[in-house]
């Protein structure tokens, strides 16, 4: 925090600026959430007739209840409720257990390092950038032969593989930050592997933690592509159900309830974020962004 | 007695299993038919196919018309597990039989007399080497043009016959103060005014040699050019603010009244209804310039893949009967609107444009004015189709030349099918 | 005395494997997956692989074969253009955000909030937004215009040249929050006895900044670049929504020019071809970006 020799109370011309500026941000951040908003509890007539900022004449909040309860989808008329449950289920294990792995990769990358561990690190980082698309097909026949194509734990160990790369480098990261003579004097005494993560490392790594699940939920939760392509009909996530809800190819598109069924779709992910937000600022001042 | 009871429990989770697989066929469906009109057009089948005793899984997948669904598609096969049935249509069914994996349905076909009821045109692209691998579902005409007399009222114009006709009318229309051509600038609904053009300009035979047989020689010609130039001579009759303009909203510029006419397949026709607008009155549907001897197609269909459940292949079997039965035609054909692919069916239940639709179905069938549409997958590969489409998007949305356009039409084509 | 040395020799020995038998498996899944599947994309773009993998080898005919196609070219530059000023834009504005966030405001937290959420959404949900405030007819030019300034104009979605900056606004709109926490949080991890003994110095504000604190939020930077990259790299679904590479394929990005050749025109070996170009173009700039940060660590 810089103290810039001034009072902090009086509301400067420095510090209306300041204030001024990141208002008219926060304007454009919030622009396009506003919009879906309001279009969502408009009817469709007013939205053929009315513009895009104009504020709802008679707010309704059926769109929303035909999103989530009986839109059509396909041959089902239960809008999204079902799809969102596939999402939930599958992400919390995917969310789960490419964090744990993250965590104790992490650990070795950082306090066990050993000949080629660094040519290991940055090979997976580096394996981060390929397009996903590249993989589908070499991932279907994979997934066929391991009996797992169409499957929810199909799905969910595909999430897993390709989170893997952040989730180390995050718990790499951070785990660099803590003092090695810490490790060092546990071994010592004695403690192993085992146990020196479990009773060092683990209890200081809550902000890491948040921000590697804040990071894989929204990662996972939001993937399309692979989603449309390892699952079918009763295993789809809700992603693919709202791009069947709003892709209609030649039919009358409904706005407002396109625009309900996206906000109710992105509630989990922005709840994990203005819950856990803050955890994600302190995680990442904790050093999950040092280097 | 633990024991005895164990071993009870597992029998009847045996016969659990059994009797979950041995009742009735299951057929997985692979559609992108997934909201309004569309889907309530496939809970018809389905209802169809469950009253006979068969279950049918929905594996929905939505955009691009189909291009995600194909995607899945390439996905699930290659995997090893295809669905039992799937939404594929024009030329990309040769191409999926050629991997072998489709049976073939010339049972069903045969019993049915399937090869009396449908086009032979349309029929052949249903075939491989002669055997029905796919069933058709519908039929939707292309060139279409949607008219509200209201406007060329309003600016002393007449609904244009000819192309020459038509820049006249834009012109009036346009002086009265409205947008003569309500347009969306998507790749897709380029390539549908383009290739009306083209067979409006050139005739039947030279869409054909042009958009189906894709020769060469015949899509750097000088009919090339002209076509080209009236399509680029469009787009100041259009609106600045076409480019990525979904179908339906330019179908809504008409229907409120703010353009004249929108080039665009029946499908809009939903559009008007759902506005209460009725045809004759608030607006018409007239065969684009120049088109009237052409019937462009689109039809939609289903393959089947090749399943080894005899219960499975019943179902099949059962669902191709079923789309071809006059009755789910009907269903299906008044809720999506498009017209039923075979003949036979009685017209009573259809509007006016349907009615006039099934009859040029009818009538170009047997004079050669019935063509597969080149934009909606109907005519050429999809490596020849997506190089067409990237010529022609291109040149309608910069300033190249109609001759330079024509000729990279052409080369286009040709790595295209290299 | 043996049996204890021979224990604690198998512990040791134990200790020097179990971290990698630990790091196996990602080690494993990261070859097969991810190496190997780059292999295999690698040798279909040189076999004629149309609707479905064939394995008919043909060389280097497809590359050729890309590049001689007009819409590659324009995928590619896009890519430079959109890359480049997307991880510019979001740096620069998340930095920005940072530093006037740190210096004490009340609504802290909301702002945050307000700033990180659109990371949360996928692209799918908003993009649709996005390209209504961005059209001419229905969003920012239409409602300004409404304002009374009749002669304002806001149309770049809509024109050729200028799509693409549209897909970059939407891009910086989503990403930058996530750039601003990571700054944020370097900010705050700055010694503050450091800044005050050069304030004591005499230095001026912007000066304290440019020498002292930014550069120790250079590993910040390297996550930042890292993540950033990333995200370029894949946008898809942006690009997809926003303009569908329109008009034209004037906003065509390699991804979807990829997406488009392996997958909806059934030219699996192009695309192929096009992936494989997209990595080395990217490697050709994050390899020697991780050498020199990587090797700088060894000493820090």
């Amino acid at each position: 925090m810089l103290e810039t020799g001034r009072s902090r109370r009086r509301m400067d011309p420095q510090r209306l600026l300041i204030y001024g500026v990141l208002l008219i941000f926060a304007l454009y951040f919030l622009l396009p959430l506003v919009v879906m908003l309001m279009t969502s509890v408009k009817t469709m007539d007013e939205i053929r007739m009315g513009n895009l900022i104009s504020l709802p004449r008679h707010p309704t909040m059926e769109p929303w209840i035909k999103a989530w309860d009986y839109a059509t989808i396909g041959v089902t008329n239960e809008g999204i409720k079902g799809f969102f449950w596939n999402s939930i289920r599958m992400v919390v294990p995917a969310v789960l257990i490419s964090t744990l792995i993250g965590a104790v990769n992490g650990y070795v990358l950082s306090k066990w390092r050993f000949k080629g561990s660094d040519t290991f690190f940055a090979m997976l980082l580096l394996g981060c950038f390929i397009p996903f698309q590249v993989i589908l097909l070499p991932m279907a026949r994979t997934l066929g032969l391991l009996g797992l194509a169409e499957s929810f734990w199909g799905l969910v160990f595909v999430h897993t593989i390709y989170g893997l790369a952040f989730t180390t480098l995050f718990f790499r990261n951070y785990y660099v930050a803590v003092p090695d003579e810490l490790v060092k004097a546990a071994r010592i005494d004695g403690a192993g592997f085992f146990r020196i993560f479990m009773r060092i490392m683990l209890p200081i790594s809550k902000p890491i933690f948040m921000v590697t699940i804040i990071w894989q939920t929204t990662q996972i939760w939001n993937d399309f592509l692979f989603g449309v392509c390892f699952s079918t009909g009763e295993t789809q996530p809700v992603t693919v159900a709202l791009n069947n809800l709003v892709n209609t190819s030649s039919s009358v598109k409904e706005y407002n309830v396109d625009m309900a069924g996206a906000i109710i779709a992105a509630l989990p992910t922005l709840f994990v974020y203005f819950v856990a937000g803050k955890y994600f600022v302190r995680g990442l001042t904790a050093g999950a962004v040092k280097g | 007695m633990i024991r005895t009871i164990h071993r009870i429990i597992v029998a009847l989770a045996v016969v659990g299993l059994f009797a979950a697989t041995a009742v009735s066929g299951e057929v997985e469906v692979l559609h992108w038919w997934t909201s309004g009109g569309e889907a309530a057009a496939v809970q018809e089948l389905q209802k169809m196919l469950e009253k006979e005793g068969h279950t049918w899984k929905d594996f929905a997948v939505a955009g691009g018309a189909g291009a995600n669904a194909m995607t899945a598609l390439k996905s699930r096969v290659v995997s090893g597990n295809p669905p039992t049935a799937a939404q594929v249509k024009g030329p990309q069914i040769q191409e999926w039989a050629e991997l072998g994996v489709l049976s073939n349905i010339d049972d069903v076909a045969q019993a049915e007399g399937w090869d009396d009821l449908v086009p032979k045109v349309v029929a052949d692209i249903m075939k491989y080497k002669g055997h029905w691998v796919a069933v058709p579902v519908n039929v939707h005409r292309i060139n279409w043009m949607w008219c509200n007399p209201e406007i060329f009222k309003k600016a002393g114009a007449q609904y244009p016959r000819t192309w020459d006709d038509f820049f006249v009318a834009c012109e009036k229309i346009k002086q009265a103060g409205f947008i003569p051509v309500a347009f969306g600038g998507q790749p897709w609904q380029e390539a549908t005014v383009w290739e009306t053009i083209v067979a409006g300009v050139g005739g039947p035979g030279f869409y054909q040699s042009t958009l189906v047989k894709a020769d060469e020689e015949a899509l750097a010609s000088p009919t090339m050019v002209k076509a080209m130039e009236i399509f680029k001579k469009i787009k100041p009759y259009t609106d600045k603010n076409a480019p990525g303009r979904d179908w339906n909203l330019a179908t809504a510029m008409v229907i409120k009244g703010e353009a004249a006419m929108q080039f665009m397949g029946d499908w809009a026709k939903g559009e008007f209804t759902a506005a209460g607008k009725v045809p004759g009155r608030d607006y018409d549907a007239l065969t684009a310039p120049d088109s009237n001897d052409v019937f462009l197609f689109n039809v939609d269909s289903f393959i089947m893949f090749e399943v080894k459940d005899p219960e499975a292949q019943k179902a099949q079997k059962a669902m191709a009967r079923l789309i071809m039965s006059p009755e789910f035609q009907v269903a299906f054909n008044v809720s999506k609107g498009s017209i039923p692919v075979r003949s036979g069916i009685s017209q009573e239940p259809f509007d006016a444009v349907a009615i006039a639709s099934m009859q040029d179905f009818e009538a170009t069938a047997l004079n050669g004015g019935l063509m597969p549409s080149m934009a909606h997958e109907m005519a050429v590969s999809p490596a020849i189709r997506g190089a067409m489409f990237d010529v022609v998007t291109n040149f309608y949305n910069s300033d190249m030349p109609a001759e330079e356009a024509a000729r990279k039409l052409a080369a286009a084509v040709q790595e295209a099918k290299m | 005395m043996k049996s204890a040395e021979r224990s604690i020799n198998r512990l040791a020995v134990l200790e020097t494997a179990l971290p990698r038998i630990v790091v196996a498996p990602s080690f494993v899944a990261m070859v097969v997956f991810i190496y190997g599947f780059i292999l295999w994309t690698l040798y279909i773009s040189m076999t004629k692989s149309s609707f479905l993998p064939s394995y008919d080898f043909v060389g280097l005919t497809n590359y050729f074969k890309l590049w001689r196609i007009d819409r590659w070219w324009v995928a590619v530059r896009n890519l430079l253009v959109y890359g480049g000023l997307f991880i510019f834009g979001c740096t620069l504005l998340g930095l920005f955000l940072a530093i006037f966030l740190d210096q004490k405001i009340r609504i802290e937290g909301a702002l945050r909030t307000i700033y990180l959420y659109p990371l949360a959404l996928s692209f799918v949900v908003t993009g649709t937004a996005w390209k209504w405030i961005l059209n001419p007819g229905l969003g920012i030019e239409r409602l300004v215009r409404q304002w009374g300034w009749s002669t304002f104009t806001f149309d770049w979605l809509v024109t050729s040249e200028m799509a693409i900056y549209c897909v970059v606004i939407a891009a910086v709109w989503q990403s930058s929050g996530f750039v601003m926490a990571m700054f944020l949080a370097g900010l705050r991890g700055i010694d503050d006895a450091v800044i005050k003994a050069a304030q004591v110095d005499g230095a001026s504000l912007p000066r304290i900044y440019r020498k002292i604190i930014i550069p120790s939020l250079r590993p910040v930077f390297f996550s930042t670049v890292i993540i950033l990259t990333h995200i370029a790299i894949k946008s898809f679904d942006l690009v997809v929504v926003l303009t569908r590479g329109g008009p034209g394929y004037a906003s065509d990005l390699p991804a979807t020019f990829m997406y488009s050749y392996a997958f909806t025109r059934g030219q699996l070996a192009m695309g192929a071809a096009s992936a494989m170009m997209m990595f080395f173009m990217v490697m050709a700039v994050i390899v020697p970006y991780l050498y020199s940060e990587l090797r700088r660590k060894r000493y820090a």
